[in-house]
């Protein structure tokens, strides 16, 4: 995971121009856009519905924009498939996850892109190899399991959410889209998802985390912006604005600070 | 990695006790009870049931169960079904036995079974990927019947006999072992059924293709996101099925020297009980082939066993579904004792 070259120096890491996205009659997005900086955190914000998945899953290549443009270091691209956009290092944590329980932590890790020798169209896939890469990857990002062999079924959320995560950083991911990471977590192991979102970007990977916990953003993000409507609604340094702010911007509302504490709307 | 006291690990310590006990009743269970099968037999009918001819009769009558289980188990492995398999193989054998009295050569006919198998197994999985009817069930229920009408179409009901023995060879021939007697021999159809099950062992384990079989029965969706052509997957394993259903009838070939058109009504439900009875579980993902060989022993002795006490054929039917039921509740305490937390 180490910092390529810079072909545009100056030019955000990821940036999206003028999104829009159509359902047939129903815009779920209205000309958005969105810029990430290598090695930062943005937290996306926004009620159910606002359209923060809608924005990810392009990001990821999942659906084509319906118009606007994105951009990955100044260079125009198009994604028509998850695989493109992984092609460029940009990868997505899953809200359900997308593990196979049935299958090994390792094997997990790198399905799909097995390690092993291809031989026209299929790898005859190196287990040794794969599962010593897979032990390296999780030790880098700190993330302990008992053995790269267990099932994922036998783990607990928090430790999915890991592996998760280690398998959407395993190919020198340079973007990692997570959706609600913390959201079907007991609270213990929120703590630990989230200091490993921070160990990410020590690494040098940039994270976009879209959650609904201000816990979550303000623990590691370093910059928030809003979703409203398919809209992009507010957007600020973490340290030029508050929680209650947040909120605000959340259910449409700027300006507002103390009075829109959540704990007090009825 | 022990030094986890702080970090990610969260899990409870093994329990090596409870791996152990799982691990019996799970990847064992089934052996045992095909060990405990064939000691029973043995004391109860000390002078047949070891004999050679009696054992290589055991080999020879499991073949085509052996075979069609198989190609059902990559299938129930994607937490799917295939129920044309006994059809399949029924027009697979009357098309080769046609084509073998129409006086084709050899080397063609043998070729016929496996490729029609294939290519109906195909239109299974096409039909399933590119239709998207609702359930594997409902496709190959379709088939089940359709190509059944066809088979009886073009046989017109009648059956074909006087297979040429080239053609028999794999389903009738022995090799002689050099000790042991007149029937010391190991059946070619053995052999056959050896390479089959190794193959498709080191298939499922070391081909991408084979971990992806098992990642479409674990999690459609992380399959999928991972780039795993899911569609593709199924294609390919109903046409597995379909192919070791057509090697299943050139076996059926050689053994009866005949084709006839009802081979093979309810064989489905065989494969399926032995993929069952062998712990693979019906909704994807999980099971061995180990397993699978296991549970068509254990219906192989069953039929077998009560053959040579002159039980009647209604007690086999009986006693084959008990061993289901039993077979897939030793399943259930398995995972009950495996994953309790």
């Amino acid at each position: 995971m180490e910092p390529s070259a810079i072909d545009n120096p100056g030019a955000p890491l990821l940036e999206a121009k003028g999104i829009s996205k159509y359902f047939g009659a129903i815009t779920a997005l209205d000309s958005v856009s969105l810029k990430l900086e290598r090695g930062e955190v943005l937290g996306v914000v926004g009620d159910n519905g606002a359209g923060k998945s809608t924005l990810m899953k392009i990001l990821a290549g999942l659906y084509p924009p319906s118009a606007g443009e994105l951009l990955f270091e100044g260079t125009s691209v198009r994604f028509n498939s998850p695989r493109d956009a992984r092609a460029v290092g940009i990868e997505m944590v899953y809200q359900d996850l997308a593990l196979a329980g049935n299958m090994p932590i390792y094997e997990n890790i790198y399905l799909g892109r097995e390690p092993g020798r291809r031989v026209g169209g299929l790898t005859i896939i190196d287990r040794k190899k794969s599962r010593e890469m897979a032990a390296n990857h999780l030790d880098r990002l700190k993330i302990r399991v008992k053995s790269v062999d267990q099932p994922v079924e036998e783990l607990s959320g928090g430790q999915q959410q890991a592996v998760a995560i280690g398998r959407a950083t395993a190919f020198d991911a340079r973007v990692v889209i997570m959706d609600e990471p913390t959201a079907a977590l007991a609270v213990k192991e929120v703590g630990k998802v989230l200091d490993l979102i921070k160990s990410l970007k020590e690494h040098g990977v940039s994270v976009i985390l879209i959650s609904h916990r201000m816990d979550d953003v303000f623990y590691v993000a370093d910059r928030v912006m809003a979703i409203f409507h398919g809209r992009n609604f507010a957007e600020a340094p973490l340290k030029s604005t508050s929680r209650n702010e947040v909120i605000g911007w959340i259910m449409g509302t700027k300006g507002h600070t103390e009075s829109l504490a959540h704990d007090r709307v009825r | 990695m022990a030094d986890s006291a702080k970090g990610q690990a969260l899990a409870p310590p093994p329990k090596l006790e409870r791996d152990l006990r799982s691990r019996l009743l799970g990847e064992y269970g089934i052996l045992i009870i095909v060990v405990v099968m064939a000691a029973a037999l043995s004391f109860l009918q000390p002078q047949y049931f070891l004999s050679a001819q009696n054992v290589t009769n055991i080999v020879r009558q499991i073949g085509m169960n052996a075979l069609l289980a198989l190609g059902m188990y990559l299938v129930i492995l994607t937490a799917g079904i295939d129920l044309s398999v006994g059809s399949v193989m029924a027009l697979a054998i009357m098309l080769l036995a046609m084509a073998d009295q129409a006086g084709w050569p050899w080397p063609i006919v043998i070729l016929i079974g496996p490729a029609v198998g294939t290519l109906i197994g195909l239109i299974n999985g096409l039909g399933i990927t590119l239709l998207r009817l609702p359930h594997p069930f409902i496709m190959t229920l379709g088939t089940l019947n359709t190509v059944r009408g066809i088979c009886y179409l073009v046989s017109d009901g009648h059956p074909v006999s006087g297979i040429s023995d080239p053609v028999r060879f794999i389903g009738i021939a022995d090799i002689p072992l050099p000790f042991g007697g007149e029937f010391a021999v190991i059946p070619v159809s053995a052999i056959l059924l050896l390479v089959c099950y190794f193959g498709v062992a080191i298939f499922l384990q070391r081909v991408s293709l084979g971990r992806h079989i098992f990642a479409v029965g674990g999690n459609p969706q992380a399959a999928r996101v991972s780039g795993i052509n899911v569609d593709g997957v199924l294609v390919f394993v109903y046409a597995t099925s379909g192919f070791f259903a057509g090697l299943a009838a050139l076996l059926m070939a050689g053994r009866t020297g005949s084709g006839y058109p009802n081979l093979g009504i309810g064989a489905e439900l065989d494969a399926i009980a032995a993929v069952i009875i062998g712990g693979a579980s019906f909704f994807g993902g999980r099971g061995t082939i180990l397993g699978v060989f296991a549970g068509v022993l254990v219906m192989g002795l069953l039929r077998n066993g009560l053959n040579l006490m002159d039980i009647s054929a209604f007690w086999q039917q009986t006693l084959i579904g008990i061993v289901i039921l039993l077979a897939v509740w030793i399943d259930v305490l398995r995972r009950r004792s495996g994953r309790r937390t």
